[in-house]
Parts: C-alpha cells; structure tokens; sequence
C-alpha cells in the first residue's frame, strides 16, 4: 500500500475519508465540523467530497449531538462525532454515559450504539482550563465504554478506523499537543515535526489498529513506564535525561486494556513508573498502578511511581509546571531506581 | 436601603391542595370541533394559534364533530377501545401484583390511555417510537404478548431483558418500541437523531418520542427541538401533559407561563395541542403529523392535554399532595367512557358488550399472569447470574472474565 507523510491531524482526517468511501453508513458532524472541517481541520474535505447529508455542522449542543448520534446508531448508521473540545464533553456526559454505554445492555442486546465520541483533548498549547483537560477517567470507570487515545499519526489512523467498525461506542481522544508534531515535554527546545518520525509514514488506503494492544515504543529492562498520548513522547524523553534503560508503554487503548503487555513487562523489570497529565486522585494513573500491584507484587522491586498532573484545575499561566516534563519523569525514574528491596 | 419595594419569589402553586374542593376554573377550554385544521403543509408561522387552543372532536353526548373528526370506521374505535380496555385492566393488575410483592415497582397510566393506543395504532412497526414509561399502551395495542410484558416486570427466568432493568423499562425493536431510559429526557433527542438517520439513508421509517411536561424542562428537550428544527427530522414530539411530576404540578415547570405546546413556537416548528382524553382528537393530531412528517415536511410538537388518575408510581402517595377527587373531576373526562359513549351514541357498541369486554381483557391478563407467574415473580426466578457479565460489549474482555469467575459463574 502507498503511504505518504501525514501529521495526525491529516491522519485522522485519512481515516474517516476511508471509512466514508467504503461505508455509506458512516457520518461524521460536530460544531464547526462540516463546511469548515472543524476548527482542527480533522474532517476537512469531507462534506465537499460525501455530501451534507454525511458531513455538517452542528448547533452548539453536545448533548443534542451525542444524544442524536445514539438515535442514529441505533438505527443503524455509525456516526463519528466531534466533540469540539474535551472540555465541551460535560453536557454530553449523561448521553454517553447513561445512553450510549448502557444500550446493549439494557436492551438484552437489542439496540446497540456503534459510534465514536472524538474530541481533541489535553494540554500543553496555552490553552486555559476549558481547552486543556483530560477527562479520560470519567470515561474509563463507566461499563460499556471503550476509551481509546492515540499517540502519533500511524496508530490514530488505524484506532480511528478501528473504532469506527467497532459495535461499541468508543471515546476517542486525541492528544491536540501531537496534532502538529511530536512532544518531548522540552517545551523551550524546537519541535521536530511529523515528517522528521517514522510513525509519520502513514497508508494512505485502509488498514486498522487493534482495539486493546499496547504499543512497545521502546524496549528496556529497568523499569517499565506506562504512558499514553502526549506523555508518551515525554516519556521517552524522560527516560534519556535520566539515562535509565526503560521499557515506554504506550497504552493506546485505556478499555480494553492490554494487561499481557503490562504484566509481561513489569515482570521483567521489576519497575513501573505510570505518567499522565489528568490530575493524579482518581486518574488512570491510579487504576494502573492497583493492577501493577495486584498482579506483579511479587515481581516489584520498588513502590510503583505515578508523574501526572496536579490537582488544581488547569493554570494558564503555569503550564509548564503543571504539565508532566521529562525532568519529572527523570527523577521518579531515579526514585525508582534507587528504591530497591 | 434603597427606597424601593424588596424583591420576592414567585414559588408556582397548583389551584387545589389536599382538603381544597378541586378548580379547573383557570383552564381554557376550546369547544368540541372549534378549532380549525389547517392543511399539513401550513408553515408553522401560519398555526402558531394551534399552540394555544386545544382540538377536541367528542362532544359531551359522545358525537364527533369538527374539521378534526377522523371519521374512524366502527372497528377501528373498537379495536381502539379493547386496548384501552385491555391496557387498563394490565394496570390494575400489575400495581395489584405489586402490593403483593410480586415485583418492586409499578407504573399505571390510568386515564392517559387514549395517547399510546392511538398513536401505537397509528404509527407502523418500522417507524420507531422513544416512549416513556406511560406508554406501555403503544405495546398492548400492537399486541405484544402482556406475559412478555410481565416477565420484564417479574425479573424472571424469561425476562426478555434478562433482569437488568427495573420493571416496566420495557424494549421491543420488533415492536417499534425503544429500550427506555430511567434519565428523563434523554431519548427524546434520541429519536430526533435516529429520524435523521432514516432521512440521511433516504429511507421512509419516521420516529416518534414522547416526554412528560415535567420533563421539557431538561435540556435535551430543547437539543432535540433545536435539531429537529435545524435538519427538518420527520419526528413526532408528543408532549404527554398530565398535570403532574411527582407532586410537582405543571406550572413548575414553566406551564403556567405558557403552554407546553408553545415551546415549539420559538424553534419554528408547528404545534398542535390535543385533549389527550379524547381518542379521536390524538388520532386525528397523530396522523396530521404523521403526514408531515413522511411528506418531508418535518417535526410537529404534539402536547397531549390529559391528567395522571393514579399515583406517579408504586411509591407515590399523591393524597399528600392534591385534592383527593381531583381525577374524577377532571373537565375532559375518563378516555375509555368517552370511546364507548361514541360507540353507544353512533349505534355501534352497547353496555353489556363493554362489560363483556372489560371481563375478557381480565380474563386476558388473568391468563398472562398465570403463564409469567409460573415462570416466577420477583425473586423467584431470575435469569443466570452469568447474564449479568454478557452484552456489556459487543465482547466480554478479560475485566468481565474475570468477575464472573469471582462470582463462580
Ligand atoms: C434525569 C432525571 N431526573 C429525575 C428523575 C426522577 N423522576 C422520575 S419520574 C419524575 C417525574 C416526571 O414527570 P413528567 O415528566 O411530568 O412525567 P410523568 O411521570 O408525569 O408521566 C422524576 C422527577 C429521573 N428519572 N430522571
């Protein structure tokens, strides 16, 4: 298959043109979605090649779209809606939660909700406390939801293509800090763009990513650190400043959860450092860390090390100190390490 | 301080509270046949009266009259009247079984029957409605089996929904009938999008949804006017106005500044409003709506003028909170003598055919009950526990495995 160059941005976009050439069912819609491509540009092109009655605009109601896009899956269509950003996702919250997630269920499998929920979540552009959190958690704690967050062009093409066939309903966050490039978290050095990385050399016909499987980004034997969207990038980073030969995990999907790779790898190490920049109490961060402990205790050489996020709501002016870097990284890193039985 | 007056709360309160002599004098009551029936092409502007009147076609000696008599041939109403009948007597069974602890929760929609028979007589199978829990009328007249109905209610073995939802929630796709949600509010906006869908596939099924006055106060009563407005959905809104949420009466939720129907005004949708007891105005709203809506010509809000005869559920005492009679004097009568004075009044229907009729629909759930009471009621029966790891996904991961093996099942 040909490839070409694409950032995530024009990978995402790949992804739902596929999917709409080939399935007629698929609909994309969200604020600003349609005409515009939305304000990211994620569906641009789209209406103009498949058509209003396929890809427009919505009022500025997520409720209405989420609650719509329920109505629309179940009778049959798979919508992909945007959520402008995952800040806006609140007055959707009950729809997602209450409808979309329990309709398999509770209808003994009668109706069901094949659709995504995308929305461009996370920090790390300035963007204030209503364009910057990182509300996986509120997701991944409810039944029936699967929650999927890609970290470089390849995989958010592939999840994305994936989660638009999946029979579940599936919320898809996509780190808006990777939109343009990869992240090292060394925010006063340059950021290399897409082109520069591997991961950048996308398909450009169709192709999935598994649902549920992690990916090694970078093998090691001292410590495995969890990570997934942005921080999987400061993670890596993280581990050079500290000069510690660590295996980086990134998750790529949060439900299902891929515990073999999780499992294998920190009973190899020995270690696990998990890093997120969603708030630390209540976060992923913490249903991670329980299932390190409940499954490889025996295997652990040190407490296991959570780097995210503070609990404040997110600070404009203080970014970068509430951001999770590598030098936060490095020295849970170095704790780790130091940290031996 | 300032000399001027101090500000105060207006707290709505209902004309009547327990121990007052019950007073509807504050309603408006349009004349049997006086408001006129525009054509179904009629741009909304053009009907905003239609908002505020309220289309009767039964007149007080059971004659129907007006530009909005459907003119039903005499099977019709008698078929519309036996599952009246029949969803009547499934009521007073079913809140019996439960004083008997045979479920834990019960729901009647006495005296609102005429909604759900009519409009599920009307609405095809294909189309798909997003009932409340007070339409349980909408299955019985498309003679979905009461047992079914009953094992849902019971939880039991054969719970078509395998005991995951609390009684009454019922869903029959085949039906028409969406699984219903405990969040109120949530599904109308549900069918606005599912409308589209069939409008995005240039299909020709169209939804219906239905909502209680307390209820248009949630938000998503207004995200699904907005967008069916916007993308012209061909929905049926019903506005099912019976007077009371709970003990809350409507003017908490905004009816005493205007009507429910009204609400449609501001998005440009066009509005009926409708005696919700009488059969043959709700069938006759229906099917102008219905035309509208197949014809590409989009949503119509129907409000449903009726009153909530029995408790708001099993667990509602509503002696605590309205005059005692306040049912029996309800203006605009019991749906079920209406039909049958129609019937009687046009020579087609006599007193000893409904007695008959309401001792067969007895005798009709009688058998329904024995059938789903063999099977089991609350507690005795239940489908297997490993039902309750299943369809959380499409398929179990290891999360769900593992539970259920904790469970030891
Ligand atoms: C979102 C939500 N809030 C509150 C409730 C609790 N509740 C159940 S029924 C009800 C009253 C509903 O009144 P109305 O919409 O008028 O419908 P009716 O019961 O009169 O048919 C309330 C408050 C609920 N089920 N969902």
């Amino acid at each position: 298959m040909s490839t070409a160059s694409m950032n995530m941005i024009q990978a995402l976009n790949s992804a739902l043109d596929v999917k709409m050439s080939e399935d007629p069912t698929v609909v994309s819609y969200g604020e600003d979605a349609g005409y515009f491509g939305g304000v990211f540009r994620v569906t641009d092109h789209l209406q103009k090649k498949h058509g209003l009655n396929r890809s427009f605009d919505a009022p500025i109601s997520e409720s209405g779209i989420v609650g719509t896009a329920i109505g629309m899956a179940a009778y049959g269509l798979r919508p992909v809606v945007e959520i402008q950003f995952a800040d806006y996702i609140y007055p959707a919250y009950d729809q997602i939660v209450s409808e979309a997630a329990k309709m398999r269920y509770r209808s003994g499998g009668q109706f069901t909700t094949p659709m995504v929920v995308r929305s461009p979540y996370g920090g790390g552009i300035f963007g204030g406390q209503t364009h910057s959190q990182s509300p996986e958690s509120l997701f991944t704690h409810i039944a029936g939801l699967k929650v999927v967050i890609p970290s470089n062009p390849y995989d958010a093409k592939g999840l994305l293509t994936a989660a638009i066939e999946d029979d579940d309903p599936v919320i898809f966050f996509e780190p808006k800090r990777l939109y343009n490039g990869p992240f090292d978290g060394w925010h006063e050095k340059p950021v290399s763009p897409w082109k520069a990385q591997e991961l950048a050399q996308v398909p450009t016909g169709k192709y999935i990513e598994p649902i549920g499987k992690a990916r090694v980004m970078k093998e090691g034997s001292d410590v495995t650190i969890l990570a997934y969207g942005t921080m999987v990038w400061v993670a890596l980073a993280g581990a050079e400043h500290a000069g510690v030969d660590a295996e980086v995990i990134d998750l790529r999907t949060l439900v299902p959860l891929d515990i073999e790779t999780i499992e294998a790898s920190v009973k190899k190490t020995g270690r696990c450092v998990i890093v997120h920049e969603a708030p630390k109490t209540s976060g992923f961060g913490a249903e991670l860390s329980a299932l390190v402990q409940e499954r490889c205790f025996y295997h652990l050489e040190a407490p296991v090390a959570r780097v995210t996020g503070w609990d404040t709501p997110y600070p404009h002016a203080f970014e970068w100190e509430y951001f999770p870097g590598p030098q936060r990284v490095a020295d849970a890193l170095k704790a780790v390490m130091s940290g031996g039985r | 301080m300032k000399n001027t007056p101090t500000l105060s709360l207006r707290v709505p309160e209902p004309s009547g509270r327990p121990g007052d002599t019950p007073d509807f004098s504050h309603l408006k009551l349009d004349a049997p046949g006086a408001v006129d029936r525009p054509d179904v092409a009629t741009a909304p502007a053009e009907m905003r009266d239609h908002a505020f009147r309220l289309i009767r076609v039964l007149d007080d000696e059971g004659r129907a009259v007006g530009p909005w008599d459907p003119k039903l041939d005499p099977d019709t109403l008698r078929r519309g009247l036996k599952a009246m009948i029949l969803t009547r007597a499934f009521d007073d069974r079913m809140h019996r079984a439960h004083r008997q602890g045979k479920t834990s929760f019960y729901m009647k929609c006495t005296g609102e029957e005429a909604i759900a028979v009519a409009q599920g007589m009307i609405l095809s199978r294909e189309d798909m409605g997003f009932p409340t829990y007070r339409q349980q009328g909408l299955l019985i007249s498309r003679g979905y089996p009461l047992a079914s109905m009953m094992n849902q209610i019971y939880s039991n073995a054969e719970d078509p929904i395998k005991g995951r939802q609390l009684p009454i929630m019922y869903s029959a796709k085949d039906y028409g009938f969406f699984t219903i949600s405990g969040n109120l509010g949530t599904q109308y906006v549900q069918a606005v999008g599912w409308a589209m869908a069939s409008a995005i596939r240039g299909d020709d099924k169209i939804a219906a949804a239905w909502i209680g006055d307390g209820s248009t106060a949630e938000s998503d009563f207004h995200s699904a006017l907005t967008f069916a407005a916007v993308y012209r959905a061909p929905v049926i809104l019903n506005i099912v106005n019976n007077q009371w949420a709970i003990s809350s009466f409507q003017g908490i939720a905004g009816g005493l500044e205007t009507t429910f129907a009204s609400k449609a005004v501001g998005y440009g949708l066009p509005a009926l409003r409708v005696d919700g007891n009488d059969f043959l105005a709700v069938w006759a709203a229906t099917q102008w709506a219905e035309e509208r809506a197949r014809t590409n010509q989009g949503a119509t809000i129907i409000e449903l003028f009726t009153y909530r005869g029995a408790p708001h559920s099993t667990s509602d005492d509503p002696s605590r909170y309205r005059p005692g009679d306040e049912h029996e004097k309800w203006p605009l009568g019991d749906p079920i003598a209406r039909v049958k004075q129609h019937l009687i009044a046009i020579g087609e229907w006599s007193d000893d055919q409904q007695e008959a009729a309401e001792k067969e629909a007895v005798e009709q759930v009688r058998a329904a009950a024995r059938e789903s009471e063999a099977i089991g009621t609350l507690g005795q029966s239940r489908p297997s526990v490993k039902t309750m790891f299943e369809e959380v996904f499409a398929t179990e991961d290891w999360r769900l495995v593992e539970q259920r093996r904790e469970v030891g099942v």
